[in-house]
This record gives structure tokens, C-alpha cells and sequence, in this order.
């Protein structure tokens, strides 16, 4: 009886492997840059191309950083969410405006409302390189000491923002 | 005129050969930059490299990988530096550390494993005494059942 006991348990055990392997995301790849500092640049203003912002601008705030483009169709879904969520002022949103046409990128805040205090433009990708940026829409929030504690990869939703992002961010401002 | 000649045919080749070398150089830098990206999953689409693949951010990556091994990094230079943006899994071979010990020594483990069952199996089955085709109990059973052996008949076929 014994001998049949083992590939069973065997058995049930590869089908709890295969169970949890299925359920995981492949697309939701273990960013390094959580825990490390936001790396640095200096880009021009979206609105004010002769204004430059650096990261530091924002030290001493808890914020997001929202990579974004007017060629990216998710970036539409998460859109309304983010407008929300800037009409609340919980949080400072700003944007990094990734390998767009600055006119398009424009037209289309202008369409879809901005929930940004500014975007910043990433015209040909490099600092998305740098934020290990590889599906946009990606969402970074970053502590008052410039730190990255949380990243999106793709949409944000409504409950990832209730249940991982808002308390996080409120935990960071204490 | 000869001289003139064999200055024209030096200066000829002194352009030509610097073409070539430079030539060289370039395949070399193309031929590295492959290598890399053969070694490197392009995270939009998966399961290809980033030499296969035609992704936007592909064509960025390899073009980076160019910048930089012009700039002469070396290659663990490049792909620590892609590893610190992407982490661990833009590396089609894991690094050897502490969360992929399982990874590379679990194989290894379950041979190892699988070896020693066998031998205890083989030695097992060696050392158990062979059982008798048949056993007293056996030998009634069939008796009861077909009759008594009838020795002649067995003895004339054993001979």
C-alpha cells in the first residue's frame, strides 16, 4: 500500500507546483530598482520645454512617477483613474512622457484631461532605460527621500491603488 | 615614373589596409554586440533574445549595447548594467546565488537521489533469499486440486 502512496504524493505535489506556476504573471518581472534610489535625469517640461526638472525637485514629498505616452493604449485605460486621483490631491502625480511626439503628447492631455503636475519628456527612451522601464504604463512611487518603494508594471487599477499604493504612501509620509 | 608608381601603389594600400582594419574592427564590435544580445531576453516579447527580437525597446537596448561596447565596457560591465535596470531575469542563465541554489543543484540533487534508491533497490533485491517456485502450502493445494503427481510419468519426462 505504501508503494502506491508515494507517486501519488508525488504526483500531488508537481500538481501543486503547476497550479501556483500557472496563476503567476511572467509579464510581472521583480523590478531591482524597488528599495534603490530613483535614478537621476534632467529633462525638459512637456509644457515648458526650456524648464528642466530633476528628480530632486521633489525631495521631502511622497510622489508617482507615471510612464506614459499618447501611442500607448493601456495608458488610456489607467487614464481616468489617475485624474481621479489628482482631483483628491492625495498624492502628487507627475509623468514621464516616454518616446512620444510632444505635439501628440499634448493633444492628447489635452483630450483626456492631465493629472499631472508636470510631465517630463523621455523623447528618445533613455531614461526609461534607466527606470528599467519595458511596458508602459508603469507606475513608480517614490519616497521623500527619492527612494522607489513600490513599482507597476502596466495599469494601474482601482485596487491596487486602495489596497498597495495609498497605504504605502501613507505609511512613507509618517 | 616607376617611383611614382610604387608611391601611388603605397599610398593605395595604406588606404586600403586602414579600410580593412577598420573593417575588421567593425565586425568585431557587430560580432560582440550579438553575443550579448543572444544572452539577453527581450522583456516585451519573452521568449526571444534581444537579438531576435524587432520590439521598440529591443532596437534601444541593442542600440545601447552598441554605445557601450564602443565606449569599451567589457561585457560583465554591460550586463551588470542591464541586470541593475531589469534585474536578474533579462539574463537568459540565472547567476549562481543564493534564491537559484534549488535551480542549478536541484537536477543534481534528485540524480544523486534517484541513484542511491536504485542501488538500495538492486542491493535489496539481491540479498533477499529467492523464494521457492512453490511452497509446501502450494504443493497441497495443487494436489488437492489435479490429484497426486504420478511419479512414472514424471520420471519418464525428466529422462
Amino acid at each position: 500500500m505504501k508503494r502506491f502512496l508515494w507517486p501519488l504524493a508525488i504526483f500531488i505535489l508537481l500538481v501543486g507546483f503547476l497550479a501556483v506556476g500557472l496563476r503567476l504573471d511572467p509579464r510581472e518581472v521583480p523590478s531591482p530598482l524597488v528599495g534603490r534610489p530613483a535614478p537621476a535625469f534632467e529633462l525638459p517640461v512637456l509644457h515648458q520645454p526650456d524648464k528642466r526638472f530633476v528628480p530632486g525637485d521633489m525631495r521631502g514629498k511622497v510622489w508617482l512617477l507615471n510612464v506614459w505616452a499618447s501611442w500607448c493604449v493601456s495608458c488610456r485605460d489607467e487614464h481616468p483613474l489617475l485624474v481621479e486621483l489628482s482631483k483628491k490631491g492625495i498624492l502628487p502625480i507627475l509623468g514621464l512622457n516616454y518616446k512620444d511626439k510632444g505635439e501628440d503628447a499634448q493633444r492628447w492631455l489635452k483630450q483626456f484631461g492631465d493629472p499631472y503636475q508636470l510631465s517630463v519628456v523621455d523623447a528618445d527612451g533613455r531614461i526609461g532605460i534607466d527606470y528599467g522601464v519595458y511596458g508602459v504604463p508603469e507606475t513608480y512611487l517614490i519616497d521623500a527621500e527619492g527612494v522607489i518603494r513600490y513599482k507597476q508594471i502596466g495599469p494601474l487599477t482601482m485596487a491596487i491603488l486602495e489596497q498597495k499604493v495609498l497605504p504605502l504612501a501613507k505609511a512613507l509620509r509618517k | 615614373m616607376r617611383s611614382l608608381l610604387l608611391i601611388s601603389i603605397l599610398v593605395f594600400t595604406a588606404f586600403t589596409t586602414n579600410g580593412v582594419q577598420a573593417q575588421t574592427n567593425d565586425s568585431q564590435t557587430e560580432q560582440r554586440i550579438r553575443q550579448l544580445s543572444e544572452k539577453i531576453r527581450c522583456l516585451v516579447c519573452q521568449n526571444q533574445s534581444l537579438a531576435d527580437s524587432n520590439a521598440e525597446l529591443a532596437q534601444d537596448l541593442r542600440q545601447q549595447l552598441r554605445e557601450q561596447v564602443t565606449a569599451g565596457r567589457s561585457d560583465d560591465q554591460i550586463l551588470d548594467y542591464l541586470v541593475q535596470r531589469y534585474g536578474d531575469f533579462v539574463l537568459y542563465e540565472p547567476p549562481f546565488k543564493a534564491t537559484t541554489v534549488l535551480l542549478w543543484i536541484g537536477p543534481f540533487v534528485l540524480l544523486a537521489a534517484a541513484a542511491l534508491v536504485l542501488v538500495a533497490t538492486l542491493r535489496r533485491r539481491r540479498r533477499a533469499p529467492e523464494e521457492p517456485a512453490l511452497g509446501p502450502e502450494d504443493k497441497r493445494l495443487v494436489e488437492r486440486v489435479l490429484g497426486p503427481a504420478s511419479p512414472p510419468e514424471r520420471d519418464g519426462s525428466a529422462r
